[in-house]
């Protein structure tokens, strides 16, 4: 490491403690070829642009969020109003935002769960387990304005009316039922991933090990498989709630371009469940210059909020890995 | 351009050698006809007797014998004239063998010779593997294992695994979960504690490991885990064990240690143990089976197996002739 380079060395590895850090060990760069160096330098640059840009917008918002950002905003719902002084908060889409998220993920976990032990676990008939990933795949590459779409289709047909407002016969097709619904779909795909792949990293040896003291295929996936695939399954389950509580179209195609709840009916929570509403996301969307509030200054604030909402998803990911890691792993 | 030089330089030479090469590389053969190694080791015929530490002036190895002679012997299983044959390939040819509890078992032989296929049939799990396919009998205390549960039958045949694989639940729950029902969570830890306890002393496990009942087993060291999975399979309170090379990945120490534990256990279930390892087999089995491309080639006593065996390969295999 004692010769200087012109491109960044690589990260030092963590030498054991009690040894001095060796300086022949490692291999510097100056000696690999041109070309290598300026991969090396060209990986560099662009980590340390992707680091820029993600803290860039972090402390953008940051910085607008703290200013425009009023505990009451939290606590009080959009108010019609001339100036963005006389228009209230945005209580309903932080609500909403949270429903969306609950339904959304409490349809795709399970389904998602499912369907990755299916496919790894069982696959047969080989045919359709076939068919059933490139299902997934596809739904996973559409673009969620199209779910949307089709979510209007099917939730406007008279046979699902119970689900939103009903004027004479005619279905209005919008409600967080409607909503959660589809937006299920778009993270249905990123739970089922990831709780394959948690599946397929557990060695066959240890399935066996369970058969092998008497245990059924499926106490072995209750009560080994899928805790040893928490982690993963954790991943799938935040990454798609990140999914749902970031996607904008389907939200206002099929909650309803409203700022506030519009209940349907008396029964709480039923009548919330069926009417329309709003999120985060469409609060922004609207909320921002080229929408119809323009607000700026509140579409920051919850755009921050927003963030802050992604960003604690991430630190739970790295939480629930972080205490799978200590309790250990097999040997290959 | 220099490098390009380099790699192209290196394809001459990498063609080159290629064109030269007009008859396959040299192969060290080993001089399998004729008995000339197999004489080196032969011992001299009639030192060995099926007692304890019988190695006598045999040639076999300084390996002692860390097993006496049974106390008793009862049959529990029987192998009769099983195949197993994967799609098409036949991977056990026609064996038989009994299985007696009051001895440990031994299967030898060199890499895909059939000795964990036919271990794994003992407790049909081989039926795991679709194309796997069983024809022969197999008694377990004479009732054919094809009529019994499954699951049951794997909790009377429980085996042990090459890499010790602990569920990564706590070191409690690991023998709990094979006493709890199916995918139950019933059953105080309260009611099932001594039952864990008695596993983990039967498997020597529990002095080690008493105050720590609530740690994750994959924390424990390698030899403790695969003791784990001893005590995991004895928590059944099987009548027959299987061990797949349960050393293997272990230390010296822990082998040992493990060796010591198989040869307590010989006496409450009948062990059967499939093993690369011949002085292992040496040192702690009773009867030896060597089994080689999918046959079984010879069946005796761990003693004569290794002293005197009577067959040509065995003669060969147990010098190192090939393996």
């Amino acid at each position: 490491m004692e010769s200087s380079v012109a491109t960044p060395p690589p990260n030092p590895p963590a030498a054991p403690p009690p040894r001095k850090p060796a300086t022949a060990a490692v291999e510097g760069s100056a000696t690999w070829q041109l070309s290598d160096r300026i991969g090396l330098a060209a990986c560099w640059a662009l980590g340390l642009l992707f680091c820029a840009i993600a803290v860039a917008i972090v402390v953008y918002l940051l910085i607008q969020g703290l200013t425009y950002l009023k505990p009451s905003m939290l606590v009080t719902p959009a108010e019609a109003g001339f100036s963005q002084s006389q228009t209230g908060g945005f209580s309903d889409a932080l609500i909403g935002t949270l429903i969306v998220g609950t339904m959304g993920i409490a349809i795709a976990l399970p389904i998602g769960i499912a369907i990755a032990v299916w496919l790894v676990e069982y696959g047969r008939p080989a045919g359709l387990a076939r068919i059933t990933e490139s299902t997934i795949e596809a739904i996973a590459g559409i673009p969620s304005i199209v779910l949307a779409l089709f979510g209007t289709v099917i939730f406007s047909s008279t046979a699902l009316g119970f689900l939103s407002r009903t004027t004479e016969g005619i279905v209005f097709g919008r409600s967080f039922f409607a909503a959660s619904t589809m937006l299920s779909l778009v993270a249905l795909p990123l739970v089922v991933a990831s709780t394959r792949e948690g599946l397929n990293a557990i060695p066959q040896h240890v399935r066996e090990a369970s058969y092998a003291v008497g245990k059924t295929k499926i106490a072995t996936v209750r009560r080994i498989l899928l805790p040893t695939a928490r982690p993963q399954v954790a991943t799938g389950a935040m990454l798609g709630l990140g999914r749902i509580i970031g996607d904008t179209a389907i939200i206002v195609v099929l909650l309803g371009a409203t700022q506030n709840f519009a209940p349907v009916g008396s029964t709480f929570p039923l009548n919330y469940l069926r009417g329309a509403g709003t999120t985060l996301t469409n609060f922004v969307y609207e909320a921002s210059p080229t929408g119809n509030l323009n607000q700026p200054q509140k579409a920051y604030a919850a755009a921050f909020v927003l963030l802050l909402m992604v960003l604690a998803l991430n630190a739970a990911v790295d939480v629930v890995h972080r205490r799978a890691r200590k309790a250990g792993t097999w040997s290959h | 351009m220099e490098s390009l030089n380099h790699v192209s330089e290196l394809d001459r030479q990498v063609g080159g050698a290629a064109t030269d090469v007009s008859s396959p590389p040299p192969i060290r053969r080993l001089p399998l006809e004729g008995a000339a190694p197999a004489a080196q080791v032969a011992p001299p015929a009639g030192t060995s007797t099926n007692g304890d530490g019988a190695s006598g002036s045999s040639g076999f190895t300084a390996a002692k014998r860390s097993i006496s002679a049974p106390q008793f012997s009862i049959r529990r299983m029987e192998i009769d004239n099983v195949s197993v044959s994967y799609a098409d390939r036949e991977a056990v040819k026609s064996v038989s063998i009994p299985v007696r509890q009051g001895e440990v078992l031994a299967l030898i032989g060199p890499s895909g010779c059939g000795k964990t296929t036919l271990l794994r049939s003992l407790n049909r799990l081989t039926e795991l593997t679709r194309t796997a396919t069983l024809s022969g009998r197999i008694l377990l205390d004479d009732v054919d294992i094809r009529l019994i549960e499954p699951t049951l039958l794997r909790r009377r045949v429980t085996m042990v695994f090459q890499q010790p694989n602990p569920f990564p639940m706590s070191v409690f729950d690991n023998i709990a979960y094979v006493l709890r029902e199916q995918g139950s969570r019933r059953q105080r830890k309260k009611a099932l504690e001594p039952k864990v306890h008695s596993a983990l002393e039967r498997a020597g496990l529990f002095e080690e490991v008493k105050d720590n009942l609530d740690h994750p087993a994959l924390r424990l060291s390698g030899g403790q885990q695969q003791r784990l999975c001893i005590a995991r399979a004895l928590a059944a309170e099987p009548e027959v064990l299987l061990l797949d090379e349960p050393c293997s990945a272990l230390d010296p120490q822990s082998t040992q240690v493990i060796e010591d534990l198989i040869v307590k256990l010989r006496d409450d279930v009948a062990v059967v143990i499939v093993t690369h390892n011949l002085q292992q087999a040496y040192r702690i089995a009773d009867h030896v089976a060597f089994m080689y491309l999918g046959e079984l080639v010879e069946y005796s006593s761990a003693t004569a197996l290794f002293n005197s065996p009577r067959e040509q390969r065995t003669r060969e295999y147990v010098s190192g002739a090939f393996g």
